[in-house]
């Protein structure tokens, strides 16, 4: 078996794995985790709909930011990916996809303050990126054989309109339309820091433990996304798109100058801006490296392999459950909701829940990581053993897991992985919020003592490392020549 | 027909996207998310209507997540006042050049930090910082506080001559006081430090299992809350606006409101009293 490629690249990533635990730091430190887990549960079993009055109202504007961000980074990367062949704009476009969201926004929050501009960009600025780089995916594999045929003299407008967007029209429309619930999901965590869509009540209610008040906001989170088929119709989407900027909000008015400042000292590192020139730069680069950013590196290093083989078991335990090759309709039926609930919840809230839970520790994120890649992944791979035949004389059960599905599937489940791998480490890196000591933790450090120009820094190198890990991904996939559609 | 809807209602959308509630005057102020949301919340509202009444001006209150989110809306002049922490109000006005601690309470000239300890670690009240605290589990409140930060960060360096991860064996960051209460009530955490006023009105309410957390060591006072205003709101308010804000302030005498903070009443506070903050500050290296 060890001869197989891809064997030997996942007993390889269980092994980094595995060391990563020796020297991560996992642990329960709640007294009584059980007891608040229970009472979570609790909560959610008997939510409270008319907890506070701003629900509905951060129910639209969760709803609002989210078309209103994706419909501009979806015009932005349509743009871009006619333009992607050239370097310049990839690396652009890697550039602005590697930095988080909730990074965008606590960069905007800083001179756009409470503005609706600022949850807008933070959506919609990496969503170009991230738009650009799979709608240009799939124009490429647009068969060019409908252009051949045009007659000479045809407009490249025309020619572009009229073959490629028509052979790719139902992946652009269904990969925008994944965007879009992904939208939804960025448009709530904003709340956290201080955007008026759910995850600002949602944060309030679980930091005071108001579980009902909470549980009722999940509920209404899921029943949002699992509707989104009802009422996202194509012949509503323009009403939505048009009258989604009225319900942003006011905020605060924006104060231009503030804008300036940011450029222009904010950010400039302060050894630069108190005059010490480049002599004072490299001891403050340094400090910087040595006290900041390396134990961040390592830490989200660590972190994000752990919770990435985590996913990989996860998925390989969880998509038998929606998988038609095994069990009834009964236990199909809880497979899919237990994994819709997984895949729904952003993993920055349920990240949250557990580190309330549980006390701080890497545990909390790895689970939540894990748990929400998981759903996703495990979703996509239980889909497609349902498109393989088994002969009618097939073993059954454990035989039927490991011996008939595991193999056809593997190839898949791991191009899914290592697709999501930079995903991973760009969720573990923004953690470090919630008080784990990934990358982001230093970050929030920095902006939490008004030092713009080390959040700057330590911001650009959480960028750089989601870039390398994304190239080493796709460098893994073409050498085990595996293959995904973008649509994960 | 529709088409020229489609672009009336794009351009509306737009501008109002761009130009925002230009909601001329509102008079806007924020505080620091130092304890439960809820009770921020229902207190500055009520702060809110007083000043309305006494300013004859619209006066609005916006809660924030982060104390740095307070010192930023203040620096940005999207807030012009604002209920800062010794430390957030010492950076926020370095900041915002001619800004002015107008207003503390009573209790803000010498304020204290408690150092509590869950019951299973055994430590009881001393009169400084028990030696035993070395190596248990320790949360501070928010990042930038004072009292939940800066002060016991502090005391810790001068007990033990060493940085708090260097003498704990995990530090975490809870948020707020209340959270650190509960963290350390739980066991969580083993040890925690907070803000001595949240934790007396806390007991008074009865909102504090005795028996799973005491009170292990009080800080020597040193001064904290205050009022701060921007230096160019009697340019944008009309002459003399910060004076008045100040006296409503100073005459404050709803017992409920007061009693909201805690404080007894608020006094005229100047930026010099909170020098050693900005020493302190300096000194860990929390400010430059």
């Amino acid at each position: 078996m060890l001869s197989y490629p891809t064997v030997r690249t996942s007993l390889i990533f269980l092994a980094i794995a595995l060391v990563g635990l020796l020297f991560a730091d996992i642990a329960i430190t709640a007294n009584n985790p059980w007891r608040d887990l229970g009472n979570f549960f609790l909560g959610v079993l008997t939510p409270n709909f008319f907890s506070s009055e701003g629900l509905l109202t951060a129910l639209l504007r969760t709803v609002a930011f989210a078309f209103v961000g994706v419909t501009v980074g979806g015009v932005c990367g349509f743009f871009l990916a006619l333009v992607y062949r050239f370097l310049p704009v990839r690396v652009f476009c890697a550039f602005i996809r590697a930095i988080h969201e909730l990074f965008w926004a606590l960069i905007f929050l800083q001179f756009f303050g409470f503005h609706p501009l600022t949850g807008v960009l933070a959506i919609a600025i990496p969503y170009s990126g991230i738009f650009a780089k799979v709608y240009s995916e799939i124009l490429e594999e647009a068969d060019p054989e409908p252009g051949r045929l045009l007659p000479p003299g045809t407009g490249t407008i025309a020619a572009f309109l009229y073959t490629r967007i028509p052979d790719c029209w139902v992946q652009l429309r269904t990969y925008t339309a994944y965007r879009l619930e992904c939208g939804l999901r960025s448009s709530a965590i904003l709340g956290f820091v201080g955007l008026p869509t759910l995850g600002f009540y949602l944060e309030t209610s679980f930091s005071q433990g108001m579980y009902s008040d909470a549980g009722a906001m999940l509920i209404l989170f899921y029943v949002l996304i699992a509707t989104i088929p009802l009422w996202v119709r194509p012949k509503l989407l323009p009403v939505y798109i048009v009258g989604a900027p009225f319900f942003l909000g006011d905020g605060l008015p924006i104060v231009w100058g503030n804008v300036e400042r940011f450029f222009t000292e904010d950010i400039v590192p302060s050894p630069l801006r108190d005059g010490e020139g480049l002599a004072g730069l490299l001891p403050w680069l340094n400090e910087l490296m040595i006290e900041q950013a390396l134990p961040g590196i390592w830490n989200t290093v660590v972190l994000t392999q752990i919770a990435l083989v985590a996913t990989g078991i996860l998925t390989l335990l969880a998509f038998p459950l929606i998988s038609n090759h095994f069990g009834g309709p009964i236990r199909r039926t809880s497979g899919h909701i237990f994994l819709v609930i997984a895949r729904s919840t952003p993993e920055y809230i349920l990240a949250y829940i557990l580190l309330q839970l549980w006390g701080p520790s890497m545990l909390p994120a790895v689970v939540a990581l894990a748990l929400h890649n998981g759903g996703i992944i495990g979703h996509l791979i239980g889909r497609q053993t349902n498109t393989i035949r088994l002969r009618s004389d097939a073993p059954k059960g454990f035989n039927r897991y490991s011996w008939e599905l595991v193999p056809r599937i593997y190839r898949s489940f791991l191009a899914f992985l290592f697709y999501r791998w930079e995903i991973i480490m760009r969720e573990t890196a923004i953690l470090g919020i919630l008080g784990i000591y990934t990358l982001g933790f230093y970050v929030d450090s920095a902006i939490q003592s008004i030092r713009f120009d080390q959040a700057m820094v330590l911001i650009l190198i959480t960028a750089m490392l989601n870039i390398g890990v994304d190239i080493l991904g796709r460098y893994i996939r073409r050498k085990l020549a595996l293959q995904t559609m973008p649509t994960c | 027909m529709t088409h020229n809807l489609i672009r009336k209602l794009l351009i509306i959308g737009l501008c109002s996207l761009f130009s925002a509630a230009a909601t001329a005057q509102t008079f806007i102020f924020t505080a620091i998310p130092d304890e439960d949301e809820t009770k921020l919340v229902e207190r500055f509202r009520g702060i809110a209507d007083y000043l309305s009444e006494e300013l004859d001006a619209d006066v609005k209150y916006i809660p924030v997540k982060s104390y740095a989110a307070a010192v930023s809306a203040f620096r940005n002049n999207q807030v012009q006042l604002a209920w800062f922490g010794g430390l957030s109000g010492v950076q926020a006005r370095s900041l915002v050049p001619g800004s002015q601690a107008i207003a503390q309470g009573t209790e803000d000239q010498a304020f204290y930090v408690y150092f509590i300890a869950h019951e299973s670690t055994g430590l009881d009240r001393q009169d400084s910082l028990p030696e035993d605290v070395r190596g248990k589990t320790f949360t501070f409140g928010s990042k930038g506080s004072t009292s939940g930060r800066l002060i016991p960060e502090y005391h810790i360096r001068e007990t033990f001559g060493e940085a708090p991860e260097d003498v704990f064996s995990r530090v975490g960051y809870s948020g707020n006081h209340t959270r650190t209460l509960r963290l350390v009530e739980s066991g969580t955490y083993e040890v925690g430090a907070m803000n001595f006023a949240v934790w007396e009105k806390e007991l008074e309410n009865g909102n504090i299992d005795t028996d799973a957390v005491k009170v292990i060591w009080k800080t020597p006072g040193f001064p904290n809350y205050q009022w701060s205003i921007r230096g160019d709101v009697d340019e944008n308010y009309g002459e003399g606006f910060t004076g008045r804000v100040r006296e409503a302030l100073l005459s404050l005498d709803d017992p409920e409101l007061l009693e909201s903070f805690p404080r007894s009443d608020f006094i005229p506070a100047s930026n010099d009293d909170y020098e050693p903050i900005r020493k302190v500050a300096k000194e860990i290296g929390i400010i430059d």
